[in-house]
């Protein structure tokens, strides 16, 4: 048997257990957004012309930048047109798949596999879907008399062909986080209200909809973060064009950070996508955490 | 634990050992890095040249690592060097030069050929393909994966359009008149678009064959200065305008170059100008007689060039560079050259690579690979600048601005102009 440790061998004992995570933590979390910020504050340096400090001339720099003012708007469309869309069918998609139905589990597949697909690969399958004339929805317009429409070429038509996929992709995953909400609602409520004669709208509108505000608070948090960051179908849709009509703004990051090779310019931008990102953080720490009941 | 040898026996062995060790430490080893743009096969025959060099070469070990597309491999050849373990070599886009160049990453050819040998090899490419790879006086590219941009055309479509299949349209008016008959049209439905010219991906490239049919280039030979609101570069975005919105005989707004090629397979379009990169691809699905032609002239013929040079970097030591120079001098010879161009598609890059049996044999067979070759006379540098990311996005975002009719000509390419000016006055 051995004796009660000293209350400063447990706390070793304590930062021995945390450490793994700490360190991983602080290695590729912590230090490079601190890395970034410091670089934000410097000039692009080359062998000829090494890096120096240049204050905050980078963000000036960005404030003149039409090209970020635009993919910035570009992103607050695209996060109005995205949400509450595809929240709305996830619900929607969620009282269905829960209901007794046939091919109940064929249906909650179908809806999910969206989800799963890479990126990449869906992105690929819908360009040809967008491609004029050859392409799946100019077929289709066309049986019904329309003209064709070149949709991704077009700057009007550009960005919603964007938010049609991510809704397309991201509706199904939302669809599950309500559907465990659904299922984990106890069965005496709808009972209570099959005695009492509601009707089924009424039942969803006063009871399961506030039931699942928790949930869809969740899954707001989670979408508008994924606004920000989902930009891998502009690698082969569109490469943000036609003239940035499509950018978005982490995309603007990886050109201007890989393909302008301009490290600190691409920091600045980065702070920025991070401040919005620890805004919303802050949010789901203020609103989120006292409206969640775990039961 | 190491044991001390005792016997003078085992102390004989260790030294023999310790000699075999010096001689094989004498090997060169070198890496190098190359991207593929257009289809996974080609690490194979890349490979397969890397292995015949080292059996020619035993003391060179060459380890060549395939490192994604041109962009990758320019991100991973820097990383490579700011982390203190540098490639020797590398096959990298051709207009990373001036990227590299600041860098202070590379070295010049000049600086490393020793012998009359070596002096005549560096003369041996066609002129046109050295532009992209020559600067401040010296040679910084060899051209290795090389292509240019040329016409293909529906020969079944031409006929049907009342148009002689041999002779593709060969000026900017010809090209207009030929595309007006060439679109069919139902009710109000277009069936058959005359001509498509991709402007998304790499509008600059496309833009640069329009401006050189028009006898004007985009940048001059330091790459500190861009020429996009010349009157002649106006007259020829003016022109890729008007053929959307003007002739209609070609879509308006932006045409996307991943699924052109299919467009053009479809049927869709009886004449589209893409990469010779495509050649195989569409000789092995199209269902119909095709063409493949120069492209037209306006003033003059003209095309850029496009693709990837072998570069050496400076962070090597003389032994690595010699060997480096023999594996690049390999790679080149005019055998390799045709045996490279044959199976890949790409430009010989030398013309007694084209007096290989081999490649004339491959010519008289499939007479469209001489149309590229031939097409090399009137060819140009592509567009390659300091600063060449943000300066090629100023030309793509005006492009595709005017294209998509959200600003005007003068407008977009004024602009587009300026910003160019600002980026480039410190390397003036």
């Amino acid at each position: 048997m051995s004796s009660v440790p000293k209350i400063s061998q447990r706390y070793v004992v304590g930062w021995l257990l945390l450490m793994p995570a700490a360190v991983l933590l602080a290695m590729f979390t912590h230090y490079p957004a601190v890395a970034t910020l410091a670089e934000s504050f410097f000039s692009s340096g080359s062998a000829i012309r090494p890096s120096a400090f240049v204050g905050l001339d980078n963000y000036r720099l960005m404030l003149d930048d039409e090209v970020f003012w635009k993919v910035l708007a570009n992103n607050v469309w695209f996060a109005v047109g995205t949400i509450p869309v595809s929240i709305g069918l996830a619900i929607l998609m969620a009282v269905w798949v829960n209901s007794r139905m046939p091919l109940q589990g064929f249906v909650r597949m179908c809806y999910f596999t969206p989800t799963v697909l890479p990126m990449i690969a869906v992105a690929n399958i819908w360009l040809f879907f967008y491609t004029p004339e050859i392409g799946l929805i100019d077929q289709i317009s066309g049986a019904f008399g329309f003209g064709s429409h070149n949709w991704l070429g077009d700057p009007d038509t550009v960005l919603g062909c964007i938010i049609v996929l991510a809704i397309w992709k991201e509706a199904g995953f939302f669809m599950i986080f309500y559907l465990a909400a659904l299922q984990a609602m106890s069965p005496e409520l709808e009972e209570a209200a099959q005695l009492e004669g509601a009707s089924r709208w009424y039942f969803f509108r006063r009871v399961t909809f506030p039931l699942l505000m928790p949930t869809t608070l969740f899954v707001l948090i989670n979408a508008v973060i994924n606004s920000f960051k989902l930009v891998d179908q502009l690698f082969i849709l569109t490469k943000g064009g036609p003239d940035n009509a499509s950018s978005l703004l982490l995309y603007y990051i990886y050109e201007v950070a890989f393909s302008f090779l301009d490290q600190s310019y691409a920091s600045t931008l980065t702070v920025v996508l991070l401040a919005i990102l620890a805004v919303i953080a802050i949010c789901q720490f203020v609103f989120l955490d006292k409206r969640i009941h775990y039961q | 634990m190491s044991k001390i040898p005792r016997s003078p026996w085992s102390a004989a062995l260790a030294l023999v050992a310790g000699l075999t060790f010096a001689t094989a430490a004498k090997a060169v080893d070198l890496t190098m890095y190359y991207p593929v743009a257009v289809g996974g096969a080609l690490t194979k025959i890349v490979d397969g040249l890397v292995a015949d060099f080292m059996k020619e070469n035993p003391d060179i070990n060459v380890k060549a690592i395939y490192a994604g597309n041109y962009n990758d491999a320019r991100i991973k050849a820097l990383a490579a060097l700011k982390s203190g373990q540098p490639a020797q070599l590398s096959v990298m886009f051709s207009i990373d030069i001036y990227e590299l160049i600041e860098q202070d990453a590379i070295v010049a050819f000049d600086d490393i050929v020793q012998t009359d040998a070596d002096r005549a090899w560096l003369n041996g490419f066609f002129p046109s393909l050295m532009e992209n790879g020559k600067t401040a006086g010296k040679t910084w590219g060899i051209p290795f994966q090389r292509s240019t941009i040329v016409m293909y055309y529906n020969k079944d479509a031409f006929r049907e359009a009342g148009l002689d299949p041999e002779k593709p349209p060969a000026t900017w008016d010809e090209l207009v008149a030929a595309g007006k008959k060439l679109v069919k049209k139902n009710g109000n439905q277009v069936e058959r678009w005359g001509m498509m010219i991709p402007s998304t991906g790499y509008p600059y490239w496309m833009f640069g064959a329009l401006t050189m049919q028009n006898g004007q280039t985009l940048m001059n030979g330091d790459g500190n200065q861009t020429y996009f609101d010349a009157a002649a570069t106006k007259e020829a975005l003016q022109f890729w305008q008007d053929l959307g919105s003007k002739h209609g005989v070609m879509p308006s707004g932006t045409i996307e170059w991943g699924t052109l090629r299919k467009n053009f397979l479809e049927g869709q379009t009886a004449i589209m100008w893409h990469s010779t990169g495509n050649l195989t691809a569409v000789k092995d699905s199209a269902k119909f007689d095709f063409g493949v032609a120069m492209l037209p002239a306006n003033k003059r013929r003209g095309t850029p060039t496009g693709g990837g040079n072998f570069y050496i970097f400076k962070q090597t030591s003389a032994e690595e560079r010699t060997a480096a120079m023999k594996l690049v001098r390999f790679m080149t010879q005019p055998e390799r050259t045709a045996e490279w161009s044959i199976k890949t598609g790409y430009i010989g890059t030398r013309p007694d690579a084209y007096e290989t049996a081999a490649l004339k044999q491959y010519v008289i067979e499939f007479p469209p690979a001489a149309v590229a070759r031939d097409q090399l006379e009137f060819a140009t540098a592509e567009l390659s600048t300091y600063q060449t990311g943000r300066v090629r996005k100023l030309l793509d975002d005006a492009i595709q601005s005017v294209l998509t009719g959200s600003k005007s000509v003068d407008e977009a390419l004024g602009s587009a102009q300026q910003q160019a000016d600002g980026l480039l006055k410190r390397y003036r």
